[in-house]
């Protein structure tokens, strides 16, 4: 298969793909249902979708991955899907008894046009329970957007402004990244003395601790109360603007807490934007300990740099993660001469484009692209290091390239999930990653006279 | 979890020497229910998908292709052309206007690029909903490129994964009776084995017993099979079924239209091993190959029983949980369990049959638990009401057993060991102990921070 990627470019004609870089926008909304605490995502449509979204979730997180399925049949695609979701409703508090039960739609729903906020409206739902819903068709951008739309479901219909003036307290949407990012967003954010709120957030849940028992729901999650005191904060950091700007914006829409779009906090520059954004919003005076840690993150750097100097780098994944990804290396003085991201969007593109421009690299970059036009960039001009979610282990192998595994889905390495990329401690560990990839491989492929003890 | 026992379900759990004998089976799974019920398109694809040199082209929208992109370790011995994922990754436009021409462009584009002799076109649910015609545009692409260009009808809601693996053996046998010239002779002692998928290579592990003997393995259907061979199903004087849920409509097909007869068999577990290798020798009725099945049946025997024995030593007493696809698969690891020493106090499947449900309740204790199909919450309260040690089942289940301290094998397409044959039995009774006496469990209940 490897080797069955030509390297001579033709035009596809078609528009399909080989090798997505992007999956569909359901997984994306169960992930952001699963940072709600107490609730069960749910998926409107047949049931094999929903079995494959938890597979893959399950896959990348190591932990089990609760959702329940509308589990359409013939009859459901024809006089449409109203009965099975209101049963499903009552189905889903009986059995499972979430406080929240997350709806999404799936390809199939859509295209039958099941209305979400009609059925919804004239369902039993029983007393102190809440039924949330978003729109999530997959022919419309990727796991990414389907993320986005639930953040934005959520807050659409929980998030409430009650108070005259703002607290003085930031909503944080975090983006889809995975637990332990979570965890160090929200220990820098309690370092700098500020209250938040984080929405999603799924650390806790899918990165729960063992204790010999299985908890349906387990305590990690934002609570009904936290989302709806979302509203009163003075203001919302967007994380990454793909995942995060439109539920900040419906935010602002709703209860007026003014949004500021940030890139995801991955490498010095995003991490600083992070910490000065905090500190202007809410006047505070960055504390000893996260200066420290930058001041280690410097110093690492210009221990290494000579490792990374104009080293090739290829980048793919989804877009927010990309985008600061290769703000990084750039910063480390490498080379990002292709970056992809699987997901559709122009700003994509105008973004890392500028950044190259800016630092005087000609390189290929594309959203909505697949991993097979990857291949044949790399194929075209090869790279010393590539930088991506799993799949980008046949082109690792194929072209005998050193690979760091960073994004979703990680499906062939365990603990991912719990170690931050983002923040200052998550710029140490990329960097921990890159050069043990890089001099592994130049230990590997030494000769036994260049073959080094320091290094 | 209170209130599990909800009405329906009731139907399709039974406890042995409790309540009555049957139990519903094959049903679909109720609205809102965390299933693990996969679907139509699911089912076709991972019949199909071991087929190394064709290309399996997902209509539909990118996360059907996404998910099932070169998640099952059927190992190739050729072509690699099946492990990548291709999708005509339907959008907006196309839902409104129909995706047939992004379709015929895709195949144009595929086979440009990679000259297949086969490519395999699956509907999704959508394109069910939408109305392409498949068949016609396979139709048309097929001689326009001059290979054969086969639809698989798989729309995800029009019945479950079994209603999938009927769709593929539709397609195989399109592929099959599609003979340019006439086909030639059947062969002596020469057979077909259906329903193996070579995970982590297993189809050679019984490839190589049958040569052992004097048997030639024509095709598998479809573990590392190739367009060429699958042509030449034809050929083969016996066909046997491993994994009967998936190819026993296949088999009844071959015998109905090419006269080769079919025995059900399975290489899981030493005892089923044994007595497979003796049936295909019986229907063979080939004096010196009964002689030679003997013979290796005493060899492995040799080999192996030291090694169980060594292991059925230490795992003495444990208990196990099968909650696995097919209900032939839950046969033969109650009788493997057996041969460990071990007791199966739980058994589940998700398209076992009626009769094969029967075989379970007479093969398990009393006070054993038999359910089709299951969520999460119920099968946590049965493996701990029963004392589980050990749960059988697949991706999904492995985190959850773990979170309850149990131990977990992946029966399925996660399998890291072949597990059929003399040698699986091994690698069985070896991977049962590695998770079951694993020092991991201790550190639970034994942390330095209680007392
Ligand atoms: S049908 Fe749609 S929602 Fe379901 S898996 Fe396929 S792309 Fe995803
Ligand atoms: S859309 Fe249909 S075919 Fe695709 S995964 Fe979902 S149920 Fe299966």
């Amino acid at each position: 298969m490897l080797d069955g990627t030509p390297k001579k470019i033709i035009e596809r004609h078609s528009g399909g793909v080989i090798n997505p870089a992007k999956t569909c926008q359901p997984i994306g909304a169960m992930y952001a249902a699963l940072g709600l605490h107490g609730c069960l995502p749910h998926s409107h449509g047949s049931q094999g979708c929903c079995s494959y979204h938890r597979m893959h979730l399950t896959r990348h997180f190591r932990d089990p991955i609760m959702a329940s399925s509308s589990s359409f049949t013939e009859g459901a695609s024809v006089f449409g899907g109203g009965a099975n979701l209101k049963t499903s409703i009552k189905n889903v508090f009986t059995i499972y008894n979430p406080d929240i039960m997350a709806v999404h739609t799936t390809c199939l729903s859509e295209t039958i046009g099941d209305d979400l906020n009609s059925i919804v409206q004239s369902a039993e739902i029983p007393e102190g329970k809440i039924v949330l819903y978003a729109n999530t068709p997959s022919y419309v951008g990727s796991h990414i957007t389907g993320f986005s739309n639930m953040t934005k479901g959520i807050i659409n219909q929980l998030a409430e402004s009650t108070l005259e003036e703002p607290k003085e307290q930031v909503t944080i949407l975090p983006g889809f990244v995975n637990p332990g990012d979570m965890r160090e967003i929200k220990r820098i954010v309690k370092k700098m003395d500020i209250d938040y709120v984080m929405l999603p957030d799924t650390s806790g849940v899918v990165d729960s601790p063992m204790t010999g028992e299985f908890v349906m729901y387990p305590k990690g999650g934002t609570t009904v109360e936290e989302i709806k005191d979302s509203g009163n904060s003075q203001i919302t950091l967007a994380l990454g603007s793909f995942a995060s700007a439109d539920p900040a914006n419906a935010l602002d829409k709703k209860c007026g807490v003014p949004a500021k779009v940030l890139h995801t906090p991955i490498g010095i520059k995003a991490t600083d934007s992070l910490l000065m954004a905090l500190s202007k919003s809410f006047v505070r005076e960055i504390p000893y300990d996260l200066e420290e840690e930058r001041g280690q993150l410097v110093d690492i750097m210009t221990d290494t740099h000579f490792h990374f100097h104009g080293k090739k780098v290829a980048i793919f994944g989804d877009p927010d993660i990309v985008i600061s990804l290769t703000e990084f290396v750039l910063s480390l003085g490498m080379k990002p001469v292709h970056v992809l991201t699987g997901t559709p969007g122009k700003s994509f593109e105008n973004e890392i484009n500028k950044m190259l421009t800016e630092a005087g690299i000609e390189g290929n970059v594309k959203a909505a692209g697949d991993l097979f036009t990857l291949h044949q960039w790399i194929k075209n001009l090869p790279v010393d290091l590539l930088i991506g979610n799993t799949y980008g282990k046949y082109i690792a192998r194929a072209e005998d390239i050193p690979f760091v595994r960073i994004g979703f889905p990680i499906l062939d390495r365990s603990v991912h999930s719990y170690l931050p990329v983002v923040g200052y401690k998550g710029a140490i560990r990329i960097i921990e990653m890159i050069s043990n990839a890089l001099l592994d491989r130049a230990d590997r492929d030494a000769k036994d006279e260049d073959f080094e003890l320091v290094m | 979890m209170q209130g599990l026992a909800i009405q329906e379900r009731k139907e399709s759990i039974f406890t042995k020497g409790e309540q009555r004998n049957t139990l519903t089976c094959d049903t679909d799974s109720i609205s809102g229910s965390v299933s693990q019920r996969a679907c139509v398109y699911c089912g076709a694809r991972v019949v199909l998908n071991p087929i190394t040199d064709a290309i399996h082209l997902v209509h539909g929208p990118i996360g059907c292709a996404s998910y099932t992109w070169d998640i099952r370790g059927s190992l190739s011995s050729g072509e690699e052309l099946y492990r990548n994922s291709f999708s005509t990754d339907l959008r907006e436009q196309d839902i409104i206007f129909g995706g047939e021409k992004k379709l015929t462009q895709a195949i144009d584009d595929l086979v440009t690029k990679y000259h297949p002799p086969l490519v395999f076109v699956y509907s999704t649910c959508i394109v069910g909903v939408i109305g392409d015609d498949l068949e016609a545009i396979c139709k048309a692409a097929s001689l326009k490129h001059q290979i054969e260009i086969i639809p698989i009808e798989s729309s995800g809601f029009i019945g479950n994964k079994s209603a999938g693996y009927r769709a593929a053996c539709e397609g195989l046998l399109r592929l099959i009776k599609n003979q340019p010239n006439p086909i030639p002779p059947k062969e002596k002692n020469t057979l077909n084995l259906l329903g193996d998928f070579n995970l982590a290579a297993e189809t050679w592990i019984i490839k190589s017993y049958l040569e052992r003997v004097g048997i030639k393995l024509n095709v598998t259907l479809t573990g590392d099979s190739s367009y060429e061979q699958i042509k030449k199903t034809p050929i083969a004087s016996l066909n046997i079924v491993q994994c009967a849920g998936s190819m026993i409509y296949l088999a009844e097909k071959l015998k109905e239209e090419y006269d080769i007869p079919y025995l059900r068999i399975s290489f899981i577990g030493i005892e089923d091993t044994i007595a497979s290798l003796r049936k295909i020798a019986a229907a063979l009725g080939d004096e010196q190959i009964i002689k030679n099945i003997e013979k290796l049946i005493r060899k492995e025997q040799e080999k192996t029983w030291p090694v169980i024995d060594y292991y059925k030593h230490k795992l003495q007493g444990k208990k196990a949980a099968v909650y696995v696809g097919g209900g032939f698969k839950a046969i033969s690891l109650i009788k493997q369990f057996r041969e460990l020493g071990i007791e199966v106090v739980i058994v589940g499947t998700q398209t076992g049959s009626q009769a094969e449900y029967q075989t379970i309740g007479d093969l398990v204790q009393q006070g054993t638990v038999i359910f089709d199909d299951t969520n999460p919450a119920e099968l946590e309260n049965f493996i701990i009401d029963k004392g589980a040690d050990l749960l059988v089942g697949g991706v999904k289940d492995r985190p959850l057993a773990y979170k309850l301290g149990t131990a977990f094998i992946d029966h399925n397409h996660d399998r890291k060991h072949a597990l059929c044959g003399f040698v699986g039995a091994e690698n069985f009774a070896k991977e049962v102990y590695s998770t079951v006496c694993s020092p991991v469990w201790k550190a639970i209940r034994t942390g330095g921070m209680t007392e």
